[in-house]
């Protein structure tokens, strides 16, 4: 049975929002802290930081705000295939950064 | 004729139709999003180094941005749940906030866009370049004719390359002052609309096509909360159902903004 068939309790789903909140206001603060912070030259750690922290945000959301993380099989096929070509559309992008067609002139 | 499947669970998926269906259309949603994403990263790792803006939107207000989605999505939450547990009061106090809430964000984005707007970039005739928002501009002003004089409030810069890190020490410590200036010492004047650079392009891009799917999810779900009652009186279990589709449209815009926030604000 996925979450959203379950009986539903109104108190336990505002303490679940609550604690989602906090996290959020937690974790919304740390990508600021970590953009004004001082890492070095480390632009791509503070990139990959900012964004790992957004993920935790976005895992938050879609696992219990969306009830993913009790979902039927169906939806995470759906859900699989689409990770599969969002992946493949980003690789082909990272991949195709360097491919500039020949006699291409930088400025 | 019936529509089946609205309510019962259709023995081959193990769900109801429409909740199938919504997340077949986030699928292609994610997509769409994820084409736009990776146009970004393009552009933004094709840029020569120093010429991609960095600190040119504002932090409070995509923060506040955040927490009002977040908030917002909440409050879906809650008025599907509120649903669950036959409470229809509930129900329009929760949905009543997150169409406030995002009536507050399309705000905030409005602010932010107008910004922009005001915000112009003058090239001028002696090489250097005035960068401010506008403030008025004589009657007589026509930068074809040359004729009459813009005031904008900002600072001359020497080089447009002090333009685009606007966290540095540099443009921190920069005296914004009330500037006119003559259309005769203009060379070119554009604001920060789309078409000012790549970042101006996809920054519009992204956060409108957002803002696009803000305001249709906040017209649906008024349609629910105005005009809910009469399906809720006669298919409290269908109506429930339509909540919780809207609900998870509504959640994937926020999951949008969770990643536009740190891309756009703070990378």
């Amino acid at each position: 049975m996925s979450e959203s068939e379950k009986p539903v309790c109104l108190k336990s789903y505002m303490r679940l929002c609550a604690v989602v909140f906090v996290v959020v206001l937690c974790t919304t603060s740390a990508m600021i802290a970590t953009s004004f912070s001082h890492l070095g030259d480390g632009w791509t750690l503070k990139v990959t930081l900012i964004l790992a922290i957004a993920v935790v945000n976005a895992f938050l959301v879609a696992g219990y705000l969306m009830h993913l993380l009790s979902e039927k099989k169906l939806i995470y096929t759906v859900l699989g295939f689409t990770v599969f070509f969002f992946i493949g559309l980003m690789g082909l992008t990272v991949w195709a950064t360097n491919g500039f067609p020949p006699g291409t002139v930088s400025h | 004729m019936e529509i089946p499947y609205t309510v019962q669970h259709r023995p081959d998926t193990g769900i109801y139709n429409a909740k199938l269906g919504i997340w077949l259309f986030l699928a292609s949603e994610v997509m769409l999003f994820g084409g736009l994403f990776s146009a970004y990263v393009l552009l933004r790792v094709g840029a020569e180094p120093g010429m991609w803006p960095h600190g040119w939107l504002n932090v409070t207000l995509g923060t506040v941005n955040t927490l009002l989605l977040a908030l917002s999505a909440i409050t879906t939450l809650l008025a599907w749940a509120a649903c669950k547990v036959r409470d229809f009061t509930k129900f329009k106090i929760f949905h009543a906030c997150t169409i406030l809430l995002a009536l507050t964000f399309l705000g905030i984005k409005s602010y932010e866009y107008r910004d922009k707007l005001m915000h112009y970039e003058v090239q001028l005739t002696n090489g250097k370049f005035a960068d401010g928002h506008f403030v008025e501009q004589s009657k007589d002003f026509d930068l074809a004719k040359k004729t009459g004089t813009v005031t904008l409030h900002g600072h001359i810069l020497d080089d447009r390359k002090d333009l685009m890190d606007l966290r540095s020490p540099e443009a921190q410590a920069a005296k914004h002052e009330e500037i006119t200036i003559a259309a005769t010492d203009i060379k070119k004047m554009g604001n920060y609309g789309p078409r000012h650079n790549t970042f101006t392009a996809i920054y519009f891009t992204l956060t409108g096509l957002h803002a696009l799917h803000i305001l249709g999810g906040t017209l649906v779900i008024f349609y629910f909360w105005a005009f809910g009652g009469a399906m809720w009186k006669t298919d409290p279990e269908r109506f429930t159902n339509r909540i919780e589709v809207s609900g998870l449209f509504w959640h994937f815009v926020d999951l949008v903004w969770i990643f536009l926030f740190p891309v756009l604000y703070l990378t």
